[in-house]
């Protein structure tokens, strides 16, 4: 298994939701609850360490595959995340994604952290710091009104380019 | 190492006029900000000012630029605690509808090394603007439980 100690936590966001910290570990990992908050992919985890995870694209499509490393319902889940819809980022090392539920008040407090093994430049990162928040923004909005945002995904601008770069030069190779 | 800076990013189903009027509407602001009223609806060259649940000011800050209901810059100088001996520092936010939706952005930078506001507002932002989402989205504000939760996590960092 993935050495999660090489790690280093390059993105976080945090959200506050007005609900249970089950109904917020069941929103995340049930696939129909996943379909209407994240973009209309599935989220399929096989609910144990060294389980997959996959997130499935509306048409059926592979959009990220990794490998579950932390299972502690409904407090904490670590996988490996790689791409997989973009044939370069197949290449690329995993990124790690851990998902912390905490209780705050009479609310959750919920912290997202992508770590990564190597340094990635910022526009990669780019993608997960502007894709990110829209998730957990609709993943809040259905949890406390029912009704989760309409949002359609693109990457940000330069993104694609910077993983063509890095696809060829590798940095992740090198010390 | 670059400046720290913070950035948050959170969609909201409501108008950009709406989303101004809470940030900047002393008397919507109390409602999410866990009581403290906030005024911002000033013109540059006025001030933003916040006072604390008791009445205390606790900011007076001047508006840098102001855009209704796009854009909002104000520097950002806590008159409390140990955080007054530091320089201000600056938080833009910007409001862009989508579709029936707002995305609100806020940067928040131009702090030294080290800075105890950028740790503090690090926790801070995430928790009041999750609760400006939920108050123009539910019509109630998060309860300010997240307080404990930020002590407990910091006395966790500092052990």
């Amino acid at each position: 298994m993935i050495d999660a100690t090489k790690f280093k936590p390059k993105t976080v966001y945090v959200i506050y939701i007005a609900a249970a910290p089950e109904k917020v570990w069941q929103a995340m990992t049930d696939p129909q609850l996943s379909e209407k908050y994240f973009h209309g992919s599935h989220v399929e985890i096989e609910p144990k360490v060294g389980g997959a995870f996959v997130v499935r694209l509306p048409d059926g499509r592979v959009n990220v595959r990794g490998e579950v490393l932390e299972w502690s319902p409904p407090r904490r889940l670590v996988t490996t995340w790689t791409v997989d819809w973009v044939p370069e980022l197949r290449e690329f090392p995993p990124c790690l994604v851990s998902y912390d539920i905490e209780p705050a008040g009479e609310c959750v407090k919920l912290t997202m952290t992508e770590s990564y093994s190597w340094d990635p430049p910022e526009a990669l990162l780019s993608g997960g710091r502007s894709g990110w928040p829209a998730s957990p923004s609709n993943l809040k909005s259905m949890l406390e009104t029912g009704k989760p945002l309409a949002s359609k995904m693109e990457p940000p601008k330069g993104m694609m380019e910077a993983i063509k770069e890095l696809a060829l030069t590798k940095p992740w190779l090198k010390g | 190492m670059s400046k720290p800076k913070f950035v948050y990013v959170i969609y909201i189903a409501s108008t950009a006029e709406k989303v101004w009027q809470a940030l900047t509407d002393p008397e919507i602001s109390r409602q999410y900000w866990f009581g403290f009223r906030v005024a911002a609806n000033g013109k540059v060259g006025e001030h933003m000012t916040a006072t604390d649940p008791k009445g205390k000011v606790v900011h007076r800050d001047p508006i840098i630029e102001s855009d209704p209901p796009r854009r909002l810059v104000y520097a950002w100088h806590p008159l409390y605690d140990d955080l007054k001996h530091e320089r201000p520092s600056r938080v833009t936010i910007e409001l862009t509808p989508i579709k029936d939706q707002v995305r609100l952005t806020l940067v928040h930078d131009d702090f030294d090394d080290g800075s105890i506001v950028h740790e503090k507002i690090s926790g801070g932002w995430p928790a009041v603007l999750s609760s400006l989402k939920s108050f123009l989205e539910t019509g109630r504000g998060l309860e300010p439980g997240w307080r404990e939760a930020e002590q407990k996590s910091a006395a966790e960092a500092g052990a």
